[in-house]
């Protein structure tokens, strides 16, 4: 019998899970877009993990991560329920144990981490511009008409610089307009968009940061060549894109999950066939105070399994389970 | 007449009192929600920072309600507050609203406070400046006593036995205040709240985060702008020190008084190494009370803004540099309008586990060296 945990990371743009045996081995991984239905995505990637795993395997334990990971955590039941930030640390340190700087692009947002000696030690986040971030490059990506999988390999073909202004999205779409009209390359165009990035990055997350070596760059937009080699002349040093740099968040709370299980000794997952479970959701307006909180039931299976979205606990706090008792 | 004033954190509750201890038809605001934030957002100039804008919702609520007569701080030297008031009532009068607007300017004289206690003249229509100065103090008095309470909460609720103890009693607590009239009602409420407080049950032992909270008053203060942040804090277990409140914003101006005390000249102290000026808003009290927290050993700073505040932008520029120079983390949260809070949860969990790694090294390191 096999026994694996299990690390979802539901992100704005990509759900992500991996699975990982006891001794930390990554056996499967899987990335699939959430694209505005993180339920949805949920239960096919949940499907798809489980016609890949054997009959017999046992799951010791689920962590979740991302912005989804509360919904994932009561949809799946989680053991542990932490930040991207800190599931990325904790990757990172796993697969690079001296690792001073994780450099993190996802789909909506970007990331800084410090660590020294092994403990995160700093962080900034983008704040209110999804400039530099993977949307952004999905968009320019589908208006060039280049499948975002090649983008990197043709800005590495790029024989002249072409400068394209990084600070806003919106600045940087029509400097790259204005560039295709005089006539330039598209690749040298491309790589002028990821050199923008990095300089985007480092100007913005990166200011007034110890960036020390090693440099670890993961999130989604890792997988682009171009960007990470953008990195490296910009910062002057190696940067280590990891085997696995795209589901990071995921690993991370795999991680999570082991020790925390390892703890309790026992796991909260409800089990792979969840997959197959009716999910709904409902909303209301809460009408008991002026802040009229947006109030969410969500049901497994038609039965209540948890409220949450109140601001004074009237709705999220109350035990369902009682609940249920007293409406029998 | 009917008066009004906006909301900022429990300040209204002295307020409340003031007015009605001189006997003024007082029309409290609704608690800042959504709606309020979409009336404001919608009257108010873009690029305004946020609290400018709740409190143009709070009025056109209050003015919904009845009101006619607005309350505001203003004045020079604080920051763009001084101008609100007279813009606001230029608002409010486009709209066509019949309203009168009573700005406040700071006390930091015998001569201001007289000009306040002309106001509350006008307002109440008494000559008896007995009774005007006596509601004054009580609002005053008022306003402490509340803080206290709050700061109490604050200790309690980190370490609760009880989940969801503290939150409750607190709700009942802001129910009874809104049904209470006047101040000796509103101090019995206080003193009875206070004991249940004081009755729950509590770890005592229970090993906390301690955080301090900086910034722009409003944003520290009313919890709609900041996400409950401080109530969210405590339900983590962690205890939080607010370094800006409405009394101690009030104490630095009366301190010329000899019997009130401020903490004003301990934060100008601590900040003078890198900032030895006013420079508006609290951006010296936040320079100054990092270091103060960082000296206390807090684990840690959150900083908190409203988006375009110049003040706390030049601040967040050198909070960088105490960062560094007295190793204490700073978390910065720029705040506008934004009601997701995904983002803002995420950074502060991060925040705490960064905390708490932190904490731990440094026992770890200490046992080392001791053995």
């Amino acid at each position: 019998m096999k026994k694996v945990y299990l690390g979802v990371d539901v992100g704005s743009v990509s759900t992500n899970i991996v699975v990982m045996d006891s001794n930390k081995n990554i056996l499967d991984n899987l990335y699939i877009r959430t694209k505005g239905k993180p339920i949805e995505a949920l239960k096919i990637g949940l499907r798809q993990t489980r016609n890949k795993l054997d009959k017999d395997t046992k799951v010791l334990g689920l962590g979740t991560t991302g912005s989804g990971r509360h919904l994932a955590s009561t949809m799946l039941g989680a053991d542990i329920v932490k930040n991207e930030i800190t599931a990325h640390g904790v990757a990172a340190l796993n697969t690079v144990p001296d690792v001073n700087t994780i450099i993190e692009i996802g789909g909506q947002d970007s990331k800084i981490i410090l660590l020294r000696d092994g403990i995160v030690y700093d962080f900034a986040m983008n704040t209110v511009c999804a400039a530099g971030t993977g949307s952004f490059l999905d968009r320019q990506a589908e208006r060039l008409g280049i499948p975002i999988q090649e983008f990197g390999n043709l800005a590495l073909k790029s024989k002249s610089q072409v400068r394209i202004a990084g600070r806003c999205a919106v600045f940087a779409e029509s400097d790259m307009i204005h560039k295709q009209q005089l006539g330039h390359n598209q690749e040298d165009i491309i790589n002028g968009l990821c050199e923008a990035m990095a300089r985007n990055y480092l100007n913005n997350l990166g200011k007034g940061k110890d960036i020390k070596p090693p440099v670890i760059f993961q999130g989604g937009v890792a997988a682009n060549i171009g960007i990470k080699k953008a990195f490296e002349r910009l910062l002057g040093h190696e940067i280590i894109v990891p085997r696995f740099a795209g589901v990071m968040g995921a690993i991370g709370s795999c991680l999570l999950a082991r020790e925390e299980v390892r703890k309790t000794g026992k796991t909260k997952f409800l089990g792979l066939d969840i997959a197959d479970s009716n999910f709904n959701v409902k909303s209301f307006e809460c009408e008991n105070c002026s802040n009229m909180c947006e109030v969410v039931k969500f049901y497994r299976d038609e039965k209540l399994a948890a409220r949450w979205g109140d601001k004074c606990g009237r709705w999220s706090n109350v035990q369902i389970a009682k609940d249920d008792e007293k409406l029998a | 007449m009917k008066i009004t004033f906006p909301h900022m954190g429990n300040t209204y509750i002295a307020l409340k009192v003031v007015f009605e201890e001189l006997g003024v038809e007082v029309i409290v605001p609704p608690k800042c929600n959504k709606n309020t934030l979409e009336l404001g957002t919608l009257y108010s100039p873009e690029l305004m920072c946020i609290p400018f804008k709740i409190t143009v919702g709070n009025y056109l609520e209050s003015i919904k309600k009845g009101a006619d007569t607005m309350f505001m701080w203003g004045g020079r030297d604080v920051c763009r507050i001084g101008y609100y008031n007279t813009l606001q009532r230029d608002i409010l009068e486009n709209l066509g609203h019949d309203i009168k607007m009573l700005c406040v300017k700071p006390m930091k004289s015998i001569r201001e406070i007289e000009h306040f206690l002309e106001k509350l003249n006008f307002v109440s229509g008494t000559k008896n400046y007995l009774k005007i100065l006596k509601s004054f103090i009580q609002g005053l008095k008022t306003l402490c006593r509340i803080d206290e309470f709050d700061d109490l909460v604050i200790k309690i609720r980190a370490r609760e036995i009880n989940k969801g103890e503290v939150d409750r009693l607190y709700s009942n607590f802001k129910r009874d205040i809104n049904n209470g009239k006047g101040y000796r009602r509103t101090m019995e409420i206080i003193g009875q709240y206070k004991k249940k407080l004081l009755n729950l049950e509590i770890d005592n032992n229970k090993e906390v985060l301690r955080v301090g909270i900086v910034g722009e008053i409003y944003t520290v203060l009313e919890p709609f702008i900041n996400h409950y942040l401080i109530e969210r804090l405590g339900n983590m277990g962690v205890e939080v020190h607010r370094s800006v409140t409405s009394s101690e914003f009030i104490r630095e101006q009366l301190d010329f008084i000899p019997f009130i005390k401020s903490n004003k000249h301990d934060i100008h102290r601590a900040s003078e190494p890198y900032l030895d000026t006013e420079i508006g808003g609290h951006a010296r009290h936040t320079v100054g009370n990092t270091v103060i927290y960082s000296e206390k050993n807090f684990d840690g700073v959150i900083h908190l803004l409203p988006f375009t505040c110049m003040p706390e932008i030049v601040a967040q520029s050198i909070l960088t540099v105490i960062e560094k120079e007295k190793d204490i983390p700073i978390l910065k949260l720029v705040l506008d309008e934004m009601t997701g809070e995904t983002g803002y949860l995420t950074r502060i969990e991060a925040f705490l586990d960064l905390l708490i790694s932190r904490r731990e090294k440094k026992s770890y390191e200490k046992s080392i060296s001791w053995s």
